[in-house]
C-alpha cells in the first residue's frame, strides 16, 4: 500500500492563550510545537497498515521551515519519507491547503504510482476547519469517510468505523480512498532512540508552493472571556475533606 | 433571499443553529432529510418554509446524498447563507457542499456580522477568530452549546416535499451497517459528577482511589491525555479537545495541570474542584474550588468523610 498522511504543525499552548500584539497569531516564543493527537493517530494507523500489508508511508506537511520537526517526529514513529510544502509562516486557509495537497498527491501519483489511502486528522488542532480531507477527496474523485475510530483494509476495500449514538456506523468503501481519523483509533507508539536516529536519515523533499488569496480570511484572533478566574482554596491536605463535602452538599451532588 | 438551515432529526444543536441563522433577519428555510417528522414544530423557531427531501435511498446516512439535497434547495431558494449545526454530519455535509460548489466554509461559528464576517471557535473553543467569508453564498456551521435555542411568536411553517435527483455516486459512501455498543456504567458525557485524574495520579492502579470516590457519588471517572497516552485508562475516558466534552454539576480534577486542551473538554461543568499539589497550577485559573496537596492523601480523606456523612 502507498499511503499519504497529512499533519499540521501547531503550538503546544499551556494553561493560557496569549496573542501577539497584532492579534494575528498566538505568541509562541516560549512554546514547543506538536501536531494534533488525531493526526498522530493518523500516522500510526498508516504505519500499522503498511506493517501489515507492505508498502510505504509518506508524511506531508504544509508549514514553515521549522515544520520539518513535525515531519521528523512522524518519521521517528515509522513513516518512511517526508514531503514538506514550505510556507512563509502565515496560515493558509483550508481551500488553499487542500489545493496544495491535491497538487502534491497528483504529482506523487504521476511519479510513483497510485496512493491507496490519504489519511487526515478529523480536524486540525488550531483552526479546526473540519474540511481539508473532504476537499482533497472531491478534487481527486475519491470516496471519503470522516471521524474514524476503526479502520481495516482487505481485498482493495476499507472498512471504516465511526462512533454513532448507541454504537458504531460502518462504511465499506473501495480503495483508493480518503479517510480522517480521531484520537483513540489506536494508541500511538513512543519513538525509540534508534528510531529517532533513523528518522534523521530518512528523505524529506521540499518545495515552495504559491499561496493563493484566502477565501476564509482571518481578520483577528480573540481570547474568549472567562480565562483567568481564581479558585477559592478550601484548604490544604486531607484536613480539607470536610470543607469539600460541604461544597458537594451545597451543590446537591452528595 | 433567505437563509437555509440543514436540520437534523432529534438534534437540539440544530435548534441552536436556527437561532443563530435567525440573526440574519431574513426569511428562514429549513431542510429535513428523509422524513417530515418534526417539520410542523419548526415554525415556532422562526422557520417559514420547511423543505423535506424524501427518497427511498435516504434511509441510511450518505454525506454525498445529503449534500445533493441541500444543493437542490439552494438552487430553488437562492439563499444568502446555508447554516447547519456543528455536528459530525453538519460539518461533513457542508464540507462536501463547499467542495462541490468551490466555496469557502466556516466551521463552528458563534456569531455572524452583517458584513459577511463571522466569529468562529478555534482550539476546541479556547480561542476565537473573526473571519471574513469571501463568497456570495456563505456556508457555516454553529458551534455546539454556544448559542441558545429559542422560540419566537412564529406562524406555522409551510411544508414543501421534494424528491432529490440522487446520483449513484451520491450513495458511494453510505452507512452500511450499525454495530451496537455494550454500554458500560455511567456515561462520561452525561454524568452529574466526574472524578478525573491526570499525571499526578501516578499509575493505572492509582485510579483505584478515584474510582472509590466516584462510586460514592454515582460519578463517572475521566482522565487527561497524559493518562491515556501512558495506557493507564482507555481513550473513552479522556476529557478534552480531542476527547469527550463533559458538562457535569461538579468536575473534580485530581492531579491535572489545566492545559487549555483539557479545559476545552470540562469548561461546560457548573463547578470545577481542583486537587493539586501545586498552588500555582494553571487549573486554579479555571477552577471554582481548590484543595492544595497530595491527591493520594486528599482523595481517600474525602471518600472517608463522605462515608461518614452518608452514614449519619
Ligand atoms: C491538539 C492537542 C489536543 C489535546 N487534547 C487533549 C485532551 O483532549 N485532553 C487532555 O487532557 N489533554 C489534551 N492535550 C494535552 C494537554 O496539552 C496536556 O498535555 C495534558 O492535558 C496534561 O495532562 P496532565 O494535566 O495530566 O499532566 P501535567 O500537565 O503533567 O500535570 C500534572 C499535574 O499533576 C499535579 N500533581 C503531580 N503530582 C500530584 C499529586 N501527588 N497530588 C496532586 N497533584 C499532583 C502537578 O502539579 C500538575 O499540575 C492535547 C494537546 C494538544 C496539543
Ligand atoms: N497545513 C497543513 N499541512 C498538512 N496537513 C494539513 C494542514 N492543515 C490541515 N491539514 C490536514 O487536514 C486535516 C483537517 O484540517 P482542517 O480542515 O483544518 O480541520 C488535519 O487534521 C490535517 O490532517
Amino acid at each position: 500500500m502507498r499511503i499519504l498522511a497529512c499533519v499540521k504543525r501547531v503550538p503546544l499552548t499551556g494553561g493560557k492563550m496569549v496573542l501577539t500584539a497584532d492579534e494575528q497569531a498566538l505568541e509562541t516564543r516560549h512554546l514547543g510545537f506538536t501536531i494534533s493527537p488525531h493526526e498522530e493517530c493518523g500516522v500510526e494507523e498508516a504505519v500499522r497498515l503498511v506493517e501489515e500489508h507492505g508498502g510505504e508511508v509518506a508524511v506531508l506537511t504544509l508549514g514553515p521551515a521549522e515544520a520539518e520537526e513535525q515531519i521528523r517526529d512522524s518519521l521517528a514513529n515509522g513513516a518512511d519519507r517526508g514531503i514538506h510544502l514550505v510556507t512563509e509562516g502565515e496560515e493558509w486557509d483550508p481551500q488553499a491547503t487542500a489545493a496544495a495537497i491535491v497538487a502534491t498527491a497528483q504529482a506523487e501519483e504521476a511519479a510513483g504510482g497510485g496512493l491507496d489511502l490519504i489519511v487526515f486528522g478529523n480536524e486540525s488542532a488550531d483552526s479546526g476547519n473540519y474540511q481539508v480531507g473532504i476537499r482533497v477527496a472531491h478534487a481527486l474523485g475519491r470516496p471519503v469517510v470522516t471521524g474514524l475510530k476503526g479502520l481495516s483494509v482487505a481485498d482493495g476495500r476499507a472498512r471504516c468505523e465511526q462512533e454513532a449514538p448507541g454504537g458504531r456506523d460502518v462504511y465499506d468503501v473501495p480503495l483508493p480512498a480518503v479517510v480522517s481519523v480521531l484520537e483513540g483509533i489506536n494508541l500511538p507508539r513512543y519513538p525509540s532512540v534508534p528510531a529517532k536516529l533513523r528518522a534523521r536519515q530518512k528523505p524529506v523533499e521540499s518545495s515552495t508552493p504559491e499561496r493563493p488569496a484566502a477565501r476564509l480570511q482571518k481578520q483577528r484572533l480573540v481570547v474568549p472571556p472567562g480565562q483567568g478566574k481564581q479558585a477559592e482554596v478550601l484548604g490544604e491536605g486531607p484536613e480539607a475533606a470536610p470543607a469539600v463535602v460541604n461544597v458537594m452538599r451545597e451543590l446537591g451532588v452528595a | 433571499m433567505g437563509v437555509l438551515v440543514l436540520v437534523e432529526h432529534d438534534e437540539e444543536l440544530s435548534l441552536q443553529a436556527i437561532a443563530l441563522a435567525r440573526d440574519a433577519g431574513e426569511p428562514l428555510h429549513a431542510l429535513l432529510i428523509g422524513s417530515a417528522e418534526g417539520a410542523a414544530q419548526l415554525g415556532a423557531y422562526g422557520v417559514s418554509t420547511v423543505h423535506v427531501a424524501e427518497e427511498e435511498r435516504l434511509g441510511a446516512y450518505a454525506p454525498g446524498a445529503w449534500a445533493t439535497c441541500v444543493n437542490e434547495v439552494i438552487d430553488r431558494v437562492q439563499p444568502s447563507a446555508v447554516v447547519a449545526a456543528g455536528t459530525n454530519r453538519g460539518n461533513e455535509v457542508l464540507s462536501h457542499l463547499a467542495a462541490r460548489r468551490d466555496l469557502p466554509f466556516a466551521a463552528n461559528c458563534i456569531a455572524v456580522g452583517s458584513d459577511g464576517t463571522v466569529t468562529r471557535v478555534r482550539w476546541g473553543g479556547s480561542l476565537l477568530e473573526e473571519a471574513r467569508i469571501n463568497s456570495e453564498l456563505k456556508l457555516l456551521t454553529v458551534a455546539p452549546h454556544m448559542v441558545e435555542a429559542s422560540t419566537v411568536d412564529g406562524a406555522e411553517a409551510s411544508v414543501e416535499r421534494f424528491t432529490p435527483a440522487l446520483q449513484d455516486s451520491d450513495l458511494a459512501v453510505r452507512v452500511g451497517e450499525h454495530v451496537d455498543a455494550v454500554s458500560t456504567g455511567i456515561s462520561l458525557a452525561e454524568a452529574k459528577v466526574v472524578v478525573s485524574g491526570g499525571r499526578g495520579v501516578g499509575s493505572a492502579d492509582g485510579f483505584g482511589i478515584l474510582e472509590e470516590l466516584a462510586g460514592l457519588l454515582d460519578a463517572a471517572v475521566g482522565c487527561s491525555r497524559v493518562v491515556t497516552s501512558a495506557g493507564w485508562r482507555p481513550h473513552t475516558d479522556q476529557v478534552g479537545q480531542t476527547g469527550t466534552r463533559v458538562a457535569p454539576d461538579l468536575y473534580i480534577a485530581c492531579g491535572i495541570s489545566g492545559a487549555t486542551q483539557h479545559i476545552a473538554g470540562c469548561k461546560g461543568a457548573k463547578k470545577i474542584l481542583a486537587i493539586n499539589s501545586d498552588a500555582e497550577a494553571p487549573i486554579l485559573a479555571s477552577a471554582d474550588y481548590a484543595v492544595i496537596g497530595d491527591l493520594a492523601e486528599i482523595v481517600p480523606a474525602i471518600t472517608a468523610e463522605l462515608r461518614k456523612a452518608q452514614a449519619s
